[in-house]
C-alpha cells in the first residue's frame, strides 16, 4: 500500500499505525505507548507484492486500502474498515481498465485520498501509467480519460520499475488542481480536476539523453512532496537531481545544498512545519545504496537552501541500504513521526522530527511502501 | 453442458472454500464447449476468481496454467480448446513467481 495519509495533521494523539508493504505481503506496526514501542503483525496477503497502501482518516473513521499484485494471480485492490482485521475485495473489480482502453492493470502504485472535504474521493495511480478516480470511497474507480488520452502518452517510456504513475497530489485549497508524476514521463498538472493536463517539467535536467536540458517531458521523476506551509512549494526527487518549485510545479529549480547527492527515490515534507523536508539519497543510479555505507537522512528547514545530515541512531558503517520511493513517510503528527523501510527489510523510525532514529523492525521481506497515521483519530 | 472447474487451494477463499465448481455452460445438449466459454461463465458467477485467471483483455495470466484433463491448454488450441462432457478444467499456478 502506498499508504498515503490524509493531509490533516493530528496533534491530539501520540500513537501510530505504520503499514509496511513488502514484496511478500503486508505488515503492520502498532504503538500503544506513545510511539515508544511498536508491535509487528503480519504478513497479510502473504506472497503478494504490496506497492500501495493508504490510511484515510477523512470520514471520521479510519479506512485502509491496499494495492497488491501476485505474480500468479494479478493485481487487486482491497479495503478495510476495521484497521486491517478484515479486508474486502469487491466482487466486481474496483479498479480495472475499461474495454476501450485496450490495456490491463499491472500494478497499483499509489492510493491517495482526495480533498479533505470529499471523503469519498480517492485517486489511484497505476501501471501502465494512468490515473483512476473513485467517488464512492474506493468501491469503484473510473479511468481519468483526460490523462489517458493525452497525446504524449504513447511516447512515455518506463523507468526501471515500469511505466508507473506513482505520485498524486491534490492542491489543499483547490481540489481542481492536481499534480501527478510518472516514471519516466515527468510531472503533469491539471487545473480542471483532471479533464486536461499539461507537462510541467521546466528546469528539470535529464542526464540520460544527449540533449536533456529543455525536455517538455520524459523526466524520470521519482517522487514529489508538497510543503506544509506553502501549497505552491513542492520538493522533487529526480533520477538525477533534487528540485524545488515555488509556483505549484510550473518551474523547477535545482537544490544544490547536498553536494554530489543527486540520486534517490523518496522525498517527504514535514506534515506541519513550513519549508521543512527530508531526503534519503543513494550513491548513484549505478550503485543504489546509501553512500559510503552510511545511512543518512537529510533535512532542510529552509526550503532546500541548506541541508542537515541526520545520523543519530542510523547505521554509519557498512550499511548499504536502499529505500524506494514510497518507503519513507510521516505519520502526520507533531512532532512528526518519520518512518522508512529498506530493501533489506528494516524499518527505522523517528518520533522527534528526525533528530533521533531507532530500528523498530528487521528481517522483513524487501520493503516497497510505508505509510503511517495516528492510530486513533 | 456442465463443466467442472478445479480451483487451487490458494483461491478457494474466493469461492466459499470449494475445491470444485460446477458450471453450466451453453446448452445442456452441447457436445463441447471451449475454455473461453467456461471462463466467461466463471466470470459471471465468480468474477473475483476469473480475474485471477484472465486480465481485462481476456488474456490468461502468464503464470496461470489451465489444464483440460491432463493437457495444458497452451499445448492445445489455447482459449479455443474444446472441452467435452466429462472433462474438467483445472486452474493450476505455474512453477514460477516468488
Amino acid at each position: 500500500m502506498t499508504m498515503t495519509t490524509s493531509p490533516d495533521v493530528t496533534q491530539a494523539t501520540t500513537d501510530a499505525t505504520v503499514l509496511v508493504g513488502t514484496t511478500k505481503g503486508l505488515f503492520a506496526l502498532h504503538s500503544t505507548d506513545g510511539r515508544n514501542e511498536f508491535e509487528l503483525s503480519g504478513p497479510t496477503f502473504p506472497g503478494e507484492e504490496v506497492y500501495a497502501t493508504c490510511i484515510d482518516n477523512r470520514s471520521g473513521t479510519t479506512r485502509l486500502f491496499t494495492g497488491s499484485v501476485s505474480n500468479h494471480w494479478g493485481p487487486v485492490l482491497r479495503r478495510s474498515d476495521d484497521l486491517g482485521a478484515t479486508w474486502t475485495e469487491d466482487e466486481a473489480a474496483a479498479l480495472r481498465f475499461p474495454d476501450s482502453a485496450d490495456a490491463s492493470l499491472a500494478r497499483i502504485w499509489q492510493l491517495a485520498p482526495g480533498p479533505g472535504d470529499q471523503p469519498d474521493v480517492i485517486y489511484a495511480g497505476v501501471e501502465p501509467a494512468a490515473l483512476f478516480r473513485s467517488d464512492d470511497g474506493g468501491r469503484s474507480f473510473s479511468l481519468v480519460d483526460g490523462l489517458w488520452n493525452h497525446p504524449h502518452r504513447t511516447q512515455w517510456q518506463p523507468g526501471g520499475g515500469g511505466l508507473c504513475l506513482h505520485t498524486v497530489l491534490v492542491h489543499p485549497d483547490d481540489p481542481q488542481r492536481l499534480l501527478i508524476a510518472i516514471s519516466a514521463a515527468g510531472v503533469y498538472l491539471s487545473d480542471d480536476g483532471g479533464s486536461s493536463w499539461r507537462a510541467s517539467n521546466r528546469g528539470i535536467v535529464v542526464g540520460f539523453v544527449p540533449d536533456g536540458e529543455d525536455l517538455e517531458f520524459g523526466q524520470c521523476v521519482h517522487k514529489v512532496a508538497r510543503d506544509a506551509g506553502d501549497p505552491e512549494r513542492l520538493y522533487l526527487q529526480h533520477h538525477g537531481g533534487i528540485y524545488r518549485s515555488d509556483n505549484g510545479g510550473d518551474q523547477w529549480t535545482a537544490m544544490t545544498g547536498i553536494a554530489g547527492m543527486d540520486f534517490g527515490f523518496p522525498v517527504v515534507a514535514h506534515p506541519s512545519r513550513p519549508s521543512t523536508a527530508y531526503l534519503l539519497p543513494l550513491e548513484s543510479d549505478m550503485f543504489r545504496c546509501t553512500p559510503d555505507g552510511q545511512c543518512i537522512v537529510w533535512k532542510t528547514a529552509d526550503a532546500g537552501a541548506t541541508w542537515e545530515p541526520l545520523t543519530k541512531g542510523l547505521p554509519q558503517q557498512d550499511a548499504y541500504l536502499s529505500v524506494l520511493r514510497d518507503a519513507f513517510t510521516t505519520d502526520g503528527q507533531d512532532p512528526a513521526g518519520l518512518y522508512f523501510g529498506t530493501r533489506t527489510g528494516e524499518i527505522y523510525a523517528s518520533t522527534d522530527d528526525g533528530d533521533g532514529w531507532r530500528l523498530i523492525a528487521q528481517h522483513l521481506p524487501p520493503v516497497l511502501s510505508v505509510r503511517a497515521a495516528p492510530t486513533s483519530i | 453442458m456442465d463443466v467442472r472447474v478445479c480451483v487451487p487451494a490458494q483461491l478457494r477463499d474466493l469461492v466459499g472454500g470449494n475445491a470444485v465448481l460446477e458450471l453450466s455452460v451453453g446448452d445442456a445438449a452441447d457436445e463441447a464447449t471451449t475454455v473461453t466459454s467456461v471462463l466467461d461463465a466463471l466470470a459471471a458467477e465468480h468474477p473475483a476468481l476469473e480475474r485471477r485467471v484472465r486480465d481485462e483483455q481476456g488474456r490468461t495470466r502468464r503464470h496461470v496454467n489451465l489444464f483440460i484433463g491432463a493437457e495444458n491448454m497452451r499445448d492445445l488450441d489455447g482459449p479455443s480448446t474444446a472441452i467435452h462432457p466429462g472433462q474438467d478444467l483445472s486452474i493450476i499456478p505455474a512453477v514460477s513467481g516468488g
